[in-house]
């Protein structure tokens, strides 16, 4: 990591996955300007333009590159405005877990005793069961809707936060300038955020990455099972599952280009991850 | 290794009681079932009545202490649906859950483990390269989304195989499995293909590490100077030596695929455990779901202590009383 991240990650899966990331994070943030209807506006969908295949021209003048479903919406401007949906959801809960299981893990990790021994047990507790069923079970409680699921996905992800942070940070603990703050009698909140924190950043920020692919993944997940995102909401998971019934009759298009635009995200996102792990520890390429 | 055995068991049905607490807590905050469960606008004794037959009038721990109580006996409670007991319909369902897991297991190993053993000893090579990139991929592939895809491709378009549903079974020796039948192997394969993907890049991933790992060591060098082929010392040195953390991932992988398996038997139609799991969660239907997750934390429970048993059969040197 020494000649800057961005510099660092160009090989040639790094600089695949800045692109497909950097295109896509343009695409959901210009999604109103880039696409040509907005796809949740009644007015501007058409039922006489329901259901046409690819590349058709329909009868208000606009090109349907992708197709457009039985409402008469625009794919293309569907997978734009789903994009957003879903890398909003992804950030807001792996920023949330991040805080939440980076702070839980410094401080189990500096104060050590029961606390660490309390949270650390719950956190294994956690990773010994599949994200999935943790974040069902949960959504049975809780409901659906765009928070529970954040909330879903942080519960499942804090985990991993707070795992790798008492790590390094049991490491950093012992060495020497963690010994001379406390000698200057810095108060424990301060030797963990700006003392323990920065150090145990490089080993968080593959975490950060890894997690933010798979909250992306879980999301969809959720929403194709209907536990997931509400209608009016359409992720690109949603998308999907919207486009399986009218798979039987042939459309493919409704559910083959949201779910091909959210492969090439996921593969996006992995390849950076890789490249920084490698860069982290060149041995460990697992 | 018998004490042993004991004593882990007892840590399992110690852990299965606090899950228990835990999970009948959180399945009781998920709201009335009678809202769900009969017409709101039926009379009030009616509904009364219900009430009273499922025991919902109850405070918390006399419905907990009750369920604890039929528990011991293996009685998890009464479907509110259908009325069945709930153990008996997951224990009816397991087998076609387990059928599809491992089948995908074997399918992931026995492409992952060469795939793996290669990308780790030319690590460098075209080859080796693509086969990073493709578990890549396979750990980016949405599953659902690859079902769905599947299905467009081999039922609808090409028709040549259906697209979901367990096909028929047969049974062998006492088993009974869908394999035996060529009516079930069309029904299995694609929900198999769709599952393996996950597991088959962690097994390469897991692989092409180990080897990583172990060609600089002396025993390898050895082989190699002696002449060996490639094909010799990947199988017959390289692979006994990273078995240990293997099998261990096999175990994860595999507790994550029994869970996991909810995605791929919603989109085929598999009549497993998972796709029971979401239609109680849908319906709200208690009972299942406590004994679901119950059922799944002893079977985690069982994976790990075999898996430790087997890695302490493979290598002497693990001492499974933890003293070294």
């Amino acid at each position: 990591m020494r000649r800057g991240t961005i510099g660092s990650l160009l090989s040639p899966g790094g600089i695949f996955g800045l692109i497909v990331v950097g295109t896509a994070v343009v695409c959901a943030g210009f999604a109103s300007q880039l696409s040509q209807q907005n796809p949740f506006d009644l007015v501007q969908l058409s039922v006489a333009d329901s259901q046409l295949p690819p590349g058709s021209l329909g009868s208000n003048g606009i090109v349907y590159w992708l197709g457009s479903d039985d409402q008469g919406r625009d794919i293309v401007s569907a997978i734009l405005y789903g994009l957003r949906i879903s890398l909003l959801v992804a950030i807001a809960s792996t920023s949330i877990a991040f805080v939440l299981g980076t702070s839980i893990g410094l401080s189990a990790a500096y104060a050590g005793g029961w606390l660490d021994l309390v949270f650390m047990r719950l956190a294994d507790i956690q990773l010994a069961f599949p994200g999935i069923l943790i974040a069902l079970v949960l959504l049975s409680v809780l409901g659906s809707g765009i928070d529970k699921v954040v909330i879903a996905i942080v519960a499942v992800q804090w985990a991993y936060y707070a795992r790798t942070a008492r790590s390094v940070a049991i490491i950093e603990r012992s060495k020497e300038y963690i010994l001379a703050a406390q000698s200057l009698r810095f108060s424990a909140a301060r030797i963990i955020f700006s003392h323990l924190l920065p150090n145990s950043l490089s080993a968080l920020s593959v975490v950060v990455i890894v997690q933010i692919a798979g909250g992306i993944a879980l999301e969809a997940t959720l929403s194709f099972l209907g536990m997931g995102l509400p209608i009016t909401q359409p992720s690109l998971g949603l998308l999907i599952a919207n486009g399986y019934t009218s798979m039987l009759s042939g459309e493919y298009w409704l559910s083959f280009y949201p779910g091909f635009v959210l492969l090439l995200l996921l593969v996006g996102i992995n390849l950076i991850g890789e490249r920084l792990r490698e860069l982290n520890d060149p041995r460990e390429s697992l | 290794m018998f004490l042993y055995t004991v004593i882990r068991l007892g840590q399992g049905a110690l852990l299965l009681l606090a899950m228990s607490v835990l999970v009948f807590v959180a399945i009781y905050a998920i709201g009335n079932p009678i809202t769900m469960l009969i017409n709101p606008s039926s009379p009030q004794e009616v509904i009364d009545e219900t009430i009273r037959r499922l025991g919902l009038d109850q405070p918390l721990y006399v419905q907990y202490l009750r369920f604890l109580a039929q528990a011991v006996q293996g009685n998890l409670g009464v479907s509110y649906i259908s009325s069945q007991p709930a153990l008996r319909l997951i224990v009816e369902r397991f087998p076609a859950t387990l059928e599809l897991t491992l089948t995908a297991m074997t399918i992931a190993s026995v492409i992952g483990i060469p795939l793996g053993l290669v990308a780790g000893y030319r690590p460098n090579s075209p080859l080796g390269r693509a086969i990073g990139t493709i578990s890549i991929i396979g750990i980016s592939l949405p599953s659902f989304w690859i079902g769905l895809m599947l299905i467009t491709i081999f039922s609808i378009r090409f028709g040549i195989l259906p697209t979901g549903g367990r096909g028929q079974t047969a049974s062998i020796l006492g088993f009974e499995s869908s394999l035996f039948t060529r009516n079930g192997w069309s029904h299995i394969v694609m929900p198999a293909i769709n599952l393996c993907f996950f597991p088959m890049a962690m097994i390469i991933r897991l692989t092409r590490a180990g080897v990583r790992e172990n060609i600089t060591s002396n025993h390898i060098r050895y082989a190699r100077a002696k002449g060996l082929s490639s094909t010799r010392i990947l199988f017959g040195y390289i692979l006994p030596s990273i078995s240990i953390p293997l099998i261990t991932v096999l175990g994860i992988v595999f507790g994550v695929l029994l869970a996991f398996g909810v995605v791929t038997e919603t989109v085929f139609a598999w009549p497993g455990i998972g796709k029971l799991i979401i239609e109680a969660i849908r319906t709200g239907d208690r009972p299942i779901i406590i004994a679901y997750l119950l059922f799944t934390v002893l079977l985690f429970a069982l994976i790990n202590l075999a898996v430790d048993i087997l890695c302490a059969i493979i290598d002497p040197r693990i001492s499974l009383s933890g003293a070294r």
